[in-house]
């Protein structure tokens, strides 16, 4: 076996035991990006050197017997996750030339955990996207069959983990882009409880609604990635005080004493059968394992998307006003006033989707129209959160689909936002909700394409979350590993 | 309609963002497209509603006004496309 197919758990125990050095282990995973790289197209910047002198380190620390759970794992991130010294473009060309002065918090943790950073992967722009294809670089290819799609905005977090290319990445998910890609691609994501992970260095697109989390190759490894990043961080106001267990020890099988809600509404119609019928399957699986199946409610389902596509390029149109060629970013150095350099360097450097979403934000927030659009779906929100609350008092989680569809061709549905906006309905209620969610891999398609399942529960329960997750994992034994690229 | 030529024409200005006679042809019949999709949230009725802004609601993050190490005035304009000394230069603006 080639020590980069090891998961997290796997490497760890190697490397405790001196069979295999982080060295060997992140030339094992840079060999691979050299190639499979070329096709997949995962990686915007791969920090060789960096990479190498880092798990030199974590060699030293292993060999003196006091290594941190991630002392040598490599890791990718995606391109928005602020590392000191090394680019993050967010997959626009307005941050092409940005080296961050700063760490993001999580990238402080990981490297006080020993951590090696191989490098930050590709994503829509700002996060804004279903598919990866609004990256304005390149288009991450689906490590499970090239041509189709691996998913977004998180794209290159997850085709980077199904094909090996890093045992783990983090990513971020403002309305489904961990979620999503991790279905898509047959791998683990976990968006956190908001508030659970300090978004301190995340370029921020929604900022009520992002949330930093893992995406892995199973379960236990995406335990082990929460337990790294979790925490309260002063430098984010928003971050939560709330104890952060310990999420390896949720890892137990049995399901007993668990109710898991079916909520009707993610059964609807648009729900590919394929899709539908890997879902059953795992609802039956969580029953064998003892849980009490209870169908339950979320009646303001169908009304999320239309409130997020409010909400979420409202905030993004403040956020991203920030880009106006002055203290960093690009510039239109030929512009001759001030007003004329905002509007070429912002024109120049966002692409259409960022465009599109910062002129819808702007219209709900503008005079005369608040009320109408931003007032509107923000009392939705709470409509929403009501929905959640009551569904929680009649089971400990819901069990749905992630995507309505398997993943499809590149460039099949690029040129209808609206149609792409609709198959961010089944994941988007969390992020209103600010509640925990994951996608755990299901199944297959008959075309061999990766099918997840949704897991959601109530504020700061990821644990059991990971519980159902462990189980379902047990017993539907899902290949993880592709066929070769 | 639900948002016309002229109206995107206007968000764009306020947006500082430059459309191109094309583009301002296919952004209004995008945006059209998604605000009348918007409507669906009217099917509502939210009058006794209060807007949720945040989630998980949190009141101020107050801490000790302590002075910490901060960026060095280098570092903080490193990124400048264009710096002089102790500022970023843009165009003449007086």
């Amino acid at each position: 076996m080639n020590p980069f197919e090891l998961t997290i758990g796997q490497a760890a125990q190697e490397l405790a035991s001196g069979n295999l050095s982080s060295v060997e282990l992140t030339t094992s995973c840079i060999q691979r990006i050299e190639a499979v790289d070329p096709k997949i197209k995962s990686f915007l910047t791969v920090s060789r050197d960096r990479s190498l002198a880092r798990a030199g380190e974590a060699d030293k620390k292993l060999a003196a017997g006091d290594a941190p759970p991630l002392c040598g794992i490599p890791l990718s991130l995606k391109d928005l996750i602020c590392t000191k010294g090394v680019r993050t473009s967010c997959g626009s060309k307005i941050l092409d030339p940005y080296i961050p002065p700063y760490n993001a918090t999580v990238v402080d943790k990981l490297e006080e955990n020993g951590a090696v950073v191989l490098g930050k992967v590709a994503m829509d722009e700002f996060g804004m996207g279903s598919t990866t294809e609004n990256c304005a670089y390149q288009v991450p290819e689906n490590p499970w069959k090239p041509g189709y799609i691996c998913g977004g905005s998180s794209g290159g977090s997850a085709s980077s983990v199904a094909s090996r290319e890093c045992l783990g990445s983090f990513g971020s998910d403002t309305g489904g882009s961990i979620r999503q890609p991790a279905s898509l691609c047959g791998v683990v994501g976990m968006k956190p409880t908001y508030g659970r992970v300090s978004r301190y260095g995340l370029v921020a697109f929604a900022s009520s609604l992002d949330q930093i989390g893992p995406l892995s190759r199973d379960v236990s490894d995406c335990a082990l990635m929460m337990n790294a990043i979790s925490g309260y961080d002063e430098k984010d106001s928003t971050s939560v005080k709330e104890k952060c267990p310990d999420f390896s020890h949720s890892l137990k099988e049995g399901m007993s004493g668990l109710r898991v809600g079916v909520p009707k509404e993610y059964f609807s119609q648009g729900l590919s059968p394929e899709v539908e019928g890997v879902v059953r399957n795992g609802i039956d699986a969580l029953a064998e394992a003892g849980a009490e199946i209870v169908d339950v409610s979320l009646p303001r389902t169908e009304y999320c998307v239309a409130a997020y596509y409010i909400i979420a390029p409202a905030e993004a149109s403040s956020n991203l006003a920030r880009y106006d060629g002055v203290a960093y970013g690009y510039r239109d150095e030929s512009a001759e006033t001030l007003l004329e350099m905002y509007k070429q360097s912002r024109s120049q450097g966002f692409g259409d989707e960022v465009k599109r979403r910062i002129l819808i934000g702007t219209y709900a927030l503008s005079s005369g129209y608040y009320d109408a659009y931003y007032k509107k779906a923000s009392q939705v929100r709470t409509l929403i959160l009501e929905d959640f609350r009551s569904c929680f008092d009649q089971c400990d989680l819901v069990v749905s689909p992630v995507c309505p569809t398997p993943a499809w061709k590149i460039g099949e549905k690029s040129d209808d936002p609206l149609s792409l906006y609709l198959s961010d309905i089944l994941t988007i209620s969390a992020n209103l909700a600010g509640i925990p969610a994951m996608s755990v891999p299901g199944g297959f398609s008959k075309d061999g394409l990766p099918i997840g399942i949704q897991l959601q529960g109530p504020h700061f329960k990821e644990e059991t979350l990971f519980q159902a997750a462990f189980n379902l994992e047990k017993s539907l034994a899902v290949p993880t590993m592709p066929p070769e690229i | 309609m639900k948002i016309s030529r002229q109206e995107v024409e206007h968000v764009a200005h306020l947006a500082r963002l430059n459309l191109d006679e094309n583009e301002l042809e296919t952004m209004t019949g995008q945006l059209d497209n998604i605000l009348s999709y918007v409507d669906k949230l009217e099917e509502l009725d939210t009058s006794d509603v209060k807007p949720t802004t945040h989630a998980f609601s949190i009141s101020n993050a107050f801490r000790e006004d302590a002075v910490k190490p901060s960026l060095s005035q280098g570092d903080a304009l490193a990124n400048g496309p264009r710096a002089a000394k102790e500022a970023f230069v843009v165009p003449r603006i007086i």
